[in-house]
């Protein structure tokens, strides 16, 4: 029984770390089918803004609970400067290319932002431990957990209902369908596209950046941090289907509970379990668990 | 008649032109050597950096004949070096790539450093395939000298299995009663390697404790832990072993504090010596931490003129104490310099490694004898100690600091590393 509850708790726990990145990833090519490998570069960029402005309050005798603030703070802030510039300043102009072509864009940005991370922050890691410090740990299920990687669970439920909420609830979440649906028929109907994709970026890199930046306290913030993350969101978005957040977050909670069964169970299979369930799914179901409906246009 | 003026005339040009043309092979005031380092990616910060100071270091006061006797002479054989640094990141396929352009187009004298093993592996057979004289620096696989005989590349620190053989002998001495050991290490050639030199010297040495069936492979560069250390915690052993390094050491660190893992378990950290001066408070007492040898902490305060030199000026220069790869590439470099003292500044590839193989010399801190794979690998003493944070002087210390002699932890002559652990370690002598 204890050791079901920590494979529960360690699955969950990797599953909303993979989640919280991935939901910006498949929000952004469910609305604007772009594969955005420059995703990875919004988290690397949230844990660096996070981990910098943690540090400097630290050191400025702030106490450690403005921590919070500051993942907040730096999510929103790397999402919505990365996100408008990269929209407004590139994708804007490639819309109606190949969406080959886009990918090659975004992959460019990607190994561009590093190099401005480099720049920005140096190659010395950064360290921001305080917030997890300030949450201590608790006995669950027989081992000691820190509480703010349970915490971690916590907000990716939030995100998750928060997406839900948008989408379903809200008259921003209607024109989205309608664009996800069919974007010539939107633009006919009125609604503002354009608008609507600098908005989508923006939101689908907010969600990238907080992914590194509630990260960044259990982490050393070094360069190169976007890399690995961006592979598994890709496998995550594939399992559950590219542009649904419901299959991005079931395709997160499948690779995270497999991975973490594997890691108690059977250690030598864990890298290969992500990338078997990725290619269980593609032979069965190529358009992943969960993918949207596509119109059928005549 | 005037046929032959001008015959001798050509003559006497042809002459003068050889002459000045050997003059100029035979006065060589300058050399370039590569130094490749990780200077991008995770390993950048807590490895790449501080041994491309060390490298920058030691070539710059070698340029400028101040390094302390017996060192003290100009240059590198004369001549003044001009250091190259080469980023080492992106795998070996671009290693490869890089090292042949490094050869072939750009024309260096020396190639010195390389971090990963897996690049070390991809690049001696190339190496070999150029004539190149090379000495890799870091890296720590057993297998490059092991595998195949080399002419042109040489090691100039021991290898992964001193850094465990000791690690085992250490765990041996303070923890006579250790039951039962796990272990978590990076999936590729140095995190397996490692782990399985440290299993079977512990085999070997402790035969009462045993090893857990859940031991731990993670993706290098993975970050997140949390279910590994959930694995560890639940696992009846006593003691983890790791040989991780960079961001990935750190953040087990972080992760394994936070969840209480080192106060439950001993942590044997083969690499940890990176780390000491990095995290500061956020170490946590009592790990088994080593340095891939005598470098790092555990030197920090040995007397010699040489490593006094090496401190003080690292400190001076960069602001903090060198650790391990700072160490391990300003021997490196310095390692070349005695090559090209020895055999001069004009000196072919095979002369330089004909003036390195099997010659024994004094570092900064050790003494290095190149005496395995054919006088091509170096045997260096190799040492453990416990952490500790000094609140009064505000920093990391290690004590209970043990050394054990490069004839004790790693093979003799011409035996494989695995054969001779399994074999008893016949020979050792410690």
């Amino acid at each position: 029984m204890e050791t079901f509850l920590t494979i529960l708790l360690d699955g969950l726990q990797f599953s909303s770390y993979l989640f919280i990145v991935s939901a910006g990833l498949t929000i952004i090519f469910g609305v604007m089918k772009i594969l955005n490998v420059a995703h990875g570069s919004f988290y690397a960029w949230g844990a660096y803004t996070a981990a910098f402005f943690i540090g400097k309050f630290s050191d400025m005798g702030m106490p450690d609970a403005m921590g919070f603030l500051i993942i907040v703070a730096a999510a929103i802030v790397v999402g919505v400067i990365l996100g408008f510039v990269i929209e407004q300043g590139i994708l804007k102009y490639m819309y109606d290319r190949d969406e080959v072509l886009i990918v090659l864009a975004t992959f460019g940005l990607f190994l561009v932002l590093e190099d401005i991370i480099l720049i920005a922050f140096g190659t010395d890691p950064y360290f921001a431990y305080q917030p997890m410090a300030l949450l201590d740990s608790v006995e669950l299920g027989g081992i000691i957990r820190d509480v703010y990687g349970l915490t971690l669970i916590a907000v990716a439920a939030l995100v998750a209902l928060g997406c839900w909420y948008l989408l379903n609830k809200t008259k921003w979440g209607t024109l989205l369908k309608a664009v996800i649906f069919d974007r010539e028929m939107g633009i006919s109907m009125g609604i503002n596209v354009p608008l609507v994709y600098t908005l989508t970026f923006i939101g689908g890199a907010i969600l990238g950046g907080l992914g590194g930046a509630y990260i960044a306290p259990t982490i050393s913030v070094a360069p190169g941090l976007g890399t690995e993350v961006i592979i598994l969101s890709f496998a995550v978005v594939v399992v559950g289907g590219m542009g649904s957040i419901a299959g991005a977050a079931i395709g997160s909670i499948i690779i995270g509970i497999l991975r973490a069964l594997a890691v108690h169970e059977l250690p030598q299979v864990e890298l290969f379990v992500v990338f078997a369930v990725m290619a269980v799914v593609l032979v069965f179901r190529p358009e992943g668990l969960f993918a949207p409906a596509k119109p059928r246009k005549i | 008649m005037k046929h032959n003026i001008f015959a001798r005339a050509a003559g006497l040009a042809a002459i003068s032109a050889m002459t000045l043309g050997a003059g100029t092979a035979l006065a060589k005031d300058a050399i370039t050597i590569a130094v490749p380092s990780f200077l991008t990616g995770g390993a950048a910060g807590p490895f790449g950096i501080p041994a491309m100071n060390g490298a920058k270091m030691v070539a710059d006061a070698i340029n400028a004949g101040k390094l302390p006797a017996p060192y003290d002479s100009k240059g590198f054989g004369g001549a003044t070096a001009t250091v190259e640094p080469i980023d080492e990141g992106g795998g070996a396929t671009k290693q490869v790539a890089e090292y042949r352009n490094l050869v072939e187009k750009r024309g260096v004298d020396v190639i010195v450093g390389y971090i990963s093993s897996g690049n070390c592996q991809a690049l001696a057979p190339i190496a070999e395939e150029l004539k190149q004289f090379t000495i890799f620096a870091t890296c720590g696989t057993p297998r490059i000298f092991e595998e195949a005989p080399r002419k042109y590349v040489f090691r100039t620190m021991g290898h992964a299995t001193a850094d465990n053989v000791a690690a085992a002998m250490y765990v041996k001495e303070k923890y006579p009663d250790l039951k039962g050991y796990t272990g978590i290490n990076q999936n590729y050639a140095w995190g397996q390697d490692s782990w399985r030199d440290f299993d079977l010297t512990l085999k070997q040495i402790m035969p009462n404790s045993t090893a857990s069936d859940k031991t731990q492979f993670p993706k290098i560069f993975a970050g997140q832990y949390g279910s590994e250390i959930s694995a560890m915690s639940l696992d009846k052993a006593d003691l983890i072993h790791t040989s991780f390094w960079g961001g990935d050491l750190e953040a087990f660190i972080f992760q394994g504090n936070a969840r209480g893992l080192f106060k439950q378990k001993i942590g044997v950290f083969t690499v940890g010596g990176t780390a000491a001066y990095r995290l500061g408070k956020k170490l946590p007492d009592g790990l088994v931490l080593g340095a891939r040898g005598p470098y790092g902490i555990l030197v920090r305060d040995r007397d010699s003129a040489l490593n006094q030199w090496f401190v003080s000026t690292y400190k001076n220069l960069y602001g903090t104490y060198p650790s391990g790869p700072a160490y391990q590439y300003g021997q490196a470099i310095l390692a070349a310099k005695i090559a090209y003292d020895k055999a001069g500044s004009d000196a072919s590839d095979e002369a330089l490694g004909d003036a390195l193989r099997g010659i024994t010399f004094e570092s900064f801190s050790t003494t290095v004898e190149m005496s395995l794979g054919g006088g091509h690998q170096a045997v260096t003493e190799n040492g453990y100690g416990i952490t500790k944070y000094d609140d009064e002087n505000g920093e990391n210390v290690v004590t209970d600091v043990k050394f054990y002699p490069g004839s004790c932890i790693m093979p003799p002559e011409g035996v494989n590393s695995v054969d001779w652990i399994k074999g008893g370690m016949k020979g050792a002598k410690c």
